[in-house]
């Protein structure tokens, strides 16, 4: 799911909760309820077994409950609260080389394994068609282990009314700061994970996530205009402490823009967008051309996931996502030959253990333990994102551990870790990053993106815009849009504050595949800057 | 267990009416059998099928409104779910918005339903995934494709004696085509009523021929260029251009068909007077179900959205229309723009110097206030001269508002029918010739 499709749910009613991917809407205090382990080992055995006994070579089960809770606001009213879950087994099984998959809904073991003798006869169907057999990367038999998402407060277990009274309260102090409208959300993500293999693995994972976004509008009746800002809080894979805030959290630009690090507070933030969407009404249009950025983390991680964590998905840079998504400029060659992807202040790692992102887990979907490595070593392009059946591809005697379904009914696929710009070894904040910038524009928040097939041509907008001269903010100038070559782009990065800045931004909504499915990442960064980027003023007349 | 017939559906649906406590109950049924083949790499990479059947209670204590719904059909479980509605309603804040069910209403069935195309069997997707793989690898070429079918049934009813059912089915299939050292790519697309008509041998030939004449793509400067747009490169942008037709949303001030002073645009003449795009639940290309599940499960009607330029209807939300004291009607679910009898190479022959643009991608809004999109141009894009299309250039970004784009027409082709990832839509979009379209920078993606 985009944005497009979240905001077109965020206003819907009865119609829209009947899209599959959200499963059925129970009631509050089962999203707090478990399924035991022994039962779904039970359930999972009966597939492993009929897998293997229609003859399959290798077989998973992922036994998959997945709540999710939706609070959708706007002024000073209510427009729903929901509650759905979605549980089933998804089986994925290696026949004659080749994958097979089936799922189910019915938590029965005659079901689940009639399910995988399905899956077993769509992969044998399809080996005709198959190049070459699937070569799996080996992976040690877990044994019977478990994983949390460390939070300090489940999100499900806070009542609704607090939750409703949080975001009324947020939208009351952003229209009495002159708003005049605001979209208030609050979104529950809990994937109750059971993984079982004939590799010898059961693993039983709890995953939670929270995201509080808000749309901000100013609008100027007299002369037409109208101004949006959004809220500058990012997707987490923490609990309700988030939402909790806490001063040493708070980040006070130069220029006086305020961001947030490991929690938020809504209700200053909101009063913050108010002002700041009228502000914008006013702002100066941006001359266009030549100017040195400078990239909050608030905004750089969506630069970051477009231009790196995307291009160095192997199943891209192979092809196998050619059809929808496109492929990647990043080739083997260019990994082979160390391409110089960035300047030498750039290095970028994937992560999948950070703690407070959205893409840590213990365990991908394949089974295989979470870790760390680096994509990109001071500038260098050294390693892509991998799962089993593509290590063999770099040599790699053993996957990264990107695999990942967004549903018990969906086939798990190679997807985004998080992927981090380092920060910088030397210190340096972002008041001394821009007393040395002259001719500048330092951006705040993310805004519109779209980037090629092949991730070259990339084109970003932001919340905040500031123009930047000797080596101070002078005003908040608007309609900025800047476009990139991303290889020239990283290797434009001249400076990147210390860890002491350092802040994750994300996407609660990643799409790729066919059938689309979503996904859950974070990217860190501290502030950096990149030496004379094309700037386009984005303002147009419609007469 | 995915398709239910009428009988079936209102059985259940009365059931849970019935169940209800509440002042009022909703109830909705959809199921759907989908079947898919991907294929990568001149091989099938999954294929899949997924049955589903759920069902969808709302229930409504005064404005308090709860929702839950279940994917399970026995008495319990139906009893279950009319109690989770009832009491997440009775948990819920009143919704000062809240408007009762609607009355029982008339609905006009329309073709949404093709029997060969819900009896597509694994068979027939490997066949079509085999009629791509089998011309590529025998020139150097690699497909990369997709087949999505699907048949589906959608009900309704309420405690006010409305009921709805109607079945649907369809089919999308796309194949990138690249030549095997990655300097060409071609693209298809076909969405599908129904699959007589469907040649997967036809249509691959279309990518093959593009990913061939794309390779070694020339460089122009950016600038403002004559395009001529095959439908699924203008689809995109004119789907984006619908969400400012909300009505409350243009009286709130907040979309391109907001007034100076206050107001909405609806009457102005906006765009070339040529441009004429309506909404038909029962057109036979592009038909839908008459049911708006968006809005309450009001008809949907036959509308003019822009009528020879001039817009003519913007969306009613049931609070909204009784605020503004207007008629509230069902959403459109597809979108019909008129052109002429002209084929995309007819465009082409007509034109002395332009660019030929087989599909767009990622747009994006860039600025609501204008709908300036951005987005690229991507698999086989052509420098047009003298009627004949001379050679493959360098991929495209563009910044364009489709509200300039659709003022600055040369020339309207024959309209074909288009589905778009991101759009709710299904639409019948002419090939277009488009002057001063605005291309901002180079991409070097193949």
């Amino acid at each position: 799911m985009d944005r497009r499709d979240f905001l077109q749910f965020a206003g819907a009613g009865l119609g829209a909760l009947l899209l599959p991917v959200y499963g059925r809407a129970i009631a509050a205090e089962e999203l707090l309820s478990k399924v035991d382990v022994a039962t779904k080992k039970k359930l999972a055995d009966a597939a492993l077994e009929a897998a293997k006994a229609s003859g399959a070579t290798y077989c998973d089960v992922r036994i998959g409950r997945y709540l999710r809770q939706f609070v959708v606001t706007r002024e000073d009213r209510v427009e729903n609260v929901v509650n759905t879950e979605s549980s089933g087994v998804g089986i994925r099984v290696i026949a004659n080389g080749t994958w097979g998959f089936a799922a189910t809904s019915v938590a029965t073991p005659d079901a689940v394994a009639k399910a995988a003798r399905q899956a077993v006869t769509i992969a044998k169907a399809n080996s005709r068609l198959q190049a070459k057999p699937v070569e799996l990367a080996p992976v040690k038999g877990a044994g019977e282990v478990s994983w949390k998402t460390p939070i300090v407060k489940n999100a499900m277990e806070v009542p609704i009314k607090d939750k409703v009274d949080l975001l009324l309260s947020v939208n009351a102090a952003a229209l009495k700061a002159g708003a005049s409208f605001i979209n208030s959300t609050l979104f529950l993500v809990n994937e109750q994970k059971y993984f079982a293999s004939t590799d010898g693995s059961y693993i039983d994972q709890d995953v939670h996530r929270i995201w509080a976004p808000m749309t901000v509008t100013a609008v100027d009746k007299a002369s037409g205009k109208f101004r949006i800002r959004q809220g500058l809080s990012d997707p987490r894979g923490m609990g309700y402490e988030y939402l909790e805030p806490k001063a040493a959290d708070k980040v006070t630009l130069p220029g006086g823009a305020v961001v947030y690090g490991n929690s938020y507070d809504m209700v200053e933030d909101a009063v913050a967008s108010a002002k700041q969407a009228q502000a914008k009404l006013k702002a100066r249009s941006v001359k266009p051309g030549k100017y040195d950025l400078m990239l909050d983390p608030s905004h750089l991680w969506l630069t970051i996931h477009e231009s790196v964590g995307h291009p160095l998905e192997l199943d891209r840079v192979l092809g196998y996502e050619a059809n929808y998504a496109g492929t990647s400029f990043a080739t083997l060659d260019k990994w082979k030959e160390k391409f110089q992807y960035g300047s030498d202040k750039v290095t970028i790692f994937a992560d999948k253990t950070q703690p407070g992102s959205l893409g840590a887990v213990g365990y991908d979907d394949e089974g295989v333990k979470t870790q760390r490595w680096d994509l990109i070593s001071k500038g260098k392009l050294v390693n892509y994102q991998v799962i089993r059946d593509q290590a063999h591809i770099l040599g790699l005697k053993e996957s990264q551990g990107c695999c990942y379904a967004d549903s018990w009914s969906s086939v798990q696929f190679q997807r985004m870790a998080n992927v981090s710009l380092a920060p910088g070894e030397a210190k340096l904040s972002p008041a001394d990053m821009i007393k040395d910038i002259e001719n500048g524009i330092y951006i705040v928040g993310d805004g519109s993106f779209s980037i090629d097939q092949q991730r070259y041509n990339a084109q970003f907008g932001g919340q905040l815009f500031y123009e930047i001269k000797n080596g101070k903010v002078t005003e908040m100038i608007e309609d900025v849009a800047y476009q990139i070559r991303t290889p020239e782009f990283w290797n434009a990065c001249v400076a990147v504050c210390d860890q002491s800045d350092y802040r994750l931004g994300g996407s609660f909504f990643d799409g790729k595949g066919q059938p689309g499915q979503v996904s859950a990442v974070s990217h860190g960064s501290s502030t950096a800057r990149f030496n004379g980027i094309n700037v386009i003023n984005t303002a147009r007349s419609l007469g | 267990m995915g398709i239910l017939s009428e009988q079936e559906a209102k059985a259940i649906l009365e059931k849970v009416v019935k169940l209800s406590k509440a002042d009022e109950c909703s109830a909705q049924l959809n199921g759907s059998i989908t079947g898919n083949i991907r294929y990568a790499l001149n091989s099938v990479s999954t294929s899949g099928i997924v049955d589903d059947l759920q069902l969808g209670v709302q229930v409504a204590f005064g404005k308090r409104v709860g929702t839950a719904t279940i994917n399970e059909f026995d008495d319990a479980s139906l009893e279950k779910v009319v109690r989770r509605a009832e009491e997440l309603a009775r948990l819920a804040p009143e919704n000062p918005e809240f408007l009762p069910a609607i009355d029982k209403q008339t609905y006009k069935p329309s073709e949404t339903f093709d029997a060969k195309t819900a009896a597509i069997a694994p068979e027939y997707r490997a066949d079509v995934a085999a009629a791509c793989i089998e011309p590529c690898k025998a020139d150097k070429l690699v497909a990369a494709g997709f087949l999505s079918d699907s048949q589906s049934f959608f009900a309704a009813a309420n405690s006010k004696g409305n009921f709805f059912y109607q079945k649907s089915a369809g089919a999308d299939f796309t194949c990138t085509v690249r030549t095997d050292d990655g300097r060409g790519s071609g693209w298809v697309a076909r969405n599908l009523r129904g699959i007589d008509a469907f040649d997967a041998k036809k249509e691959i030939a279309i990518a093959i021929d593009k990913a061939k004449r794309s390779v070694d793509a020339k460089a122009l400067e950016p600038g403002k260029y004559t395009v001529i747009l095959e439908p699924a490169a203008s689809a995109g942008l004119i789907s984006f251009m619908m969400f400012g037709f909300d009505a409350r949303q243009a009286d709130e001030g907040r979309s391109f068909l907001s007034k100076k002073g206050g107001g909405n645009k609806l009457g102005e003449k906006l765009f070339d007077e040529r441009v004429t795009i309506y909404a038909d639940p029962w057109d036979k290309e592009a038909a839908v179900i008459p049911f708006d599940p968006q809005n309450d499960g009001l008809p949907r009607e036959r509308v003019n959205i822009i009528n020879k330029g001039k817009v003519e209807y913007l969306q009613y939300s049931r609070y909204w229309a009784e605020q503004k004291k207007k008629t509230a009607q069902g959403q459109p679910g597809n979108l019909i723009m008129i052109g002429g009898d002209k084929s995309t190479m007819d465009l082409v022959k007509s034109t002395k110097k332009g660019i030929l643009v087989t599909r767009t991608w990622y747009i994006r809004m860039v600025d609501p206030q204008t709908v300036l999109l951005t987005g690229l141009t991507r698999d086989g894009t052509f420098y047009v001269e003298e009627g004949e299309i001379k050679y493959p250039i360098k991929n495209f970004r563009f910044n364009e508002s489709p509200v300039i784009m659709l003022n600055n027409i040369e020339e309207l082709g024959k309209p074909v029918r288009v589905g778009d990832d991101e759009s709710p839509f299904v639409m019948m979009i002419p090939p277009m010739k488009i002057r001063d379209f605005t291309f901002t920078s180079l991409s070097d993606a193949v």
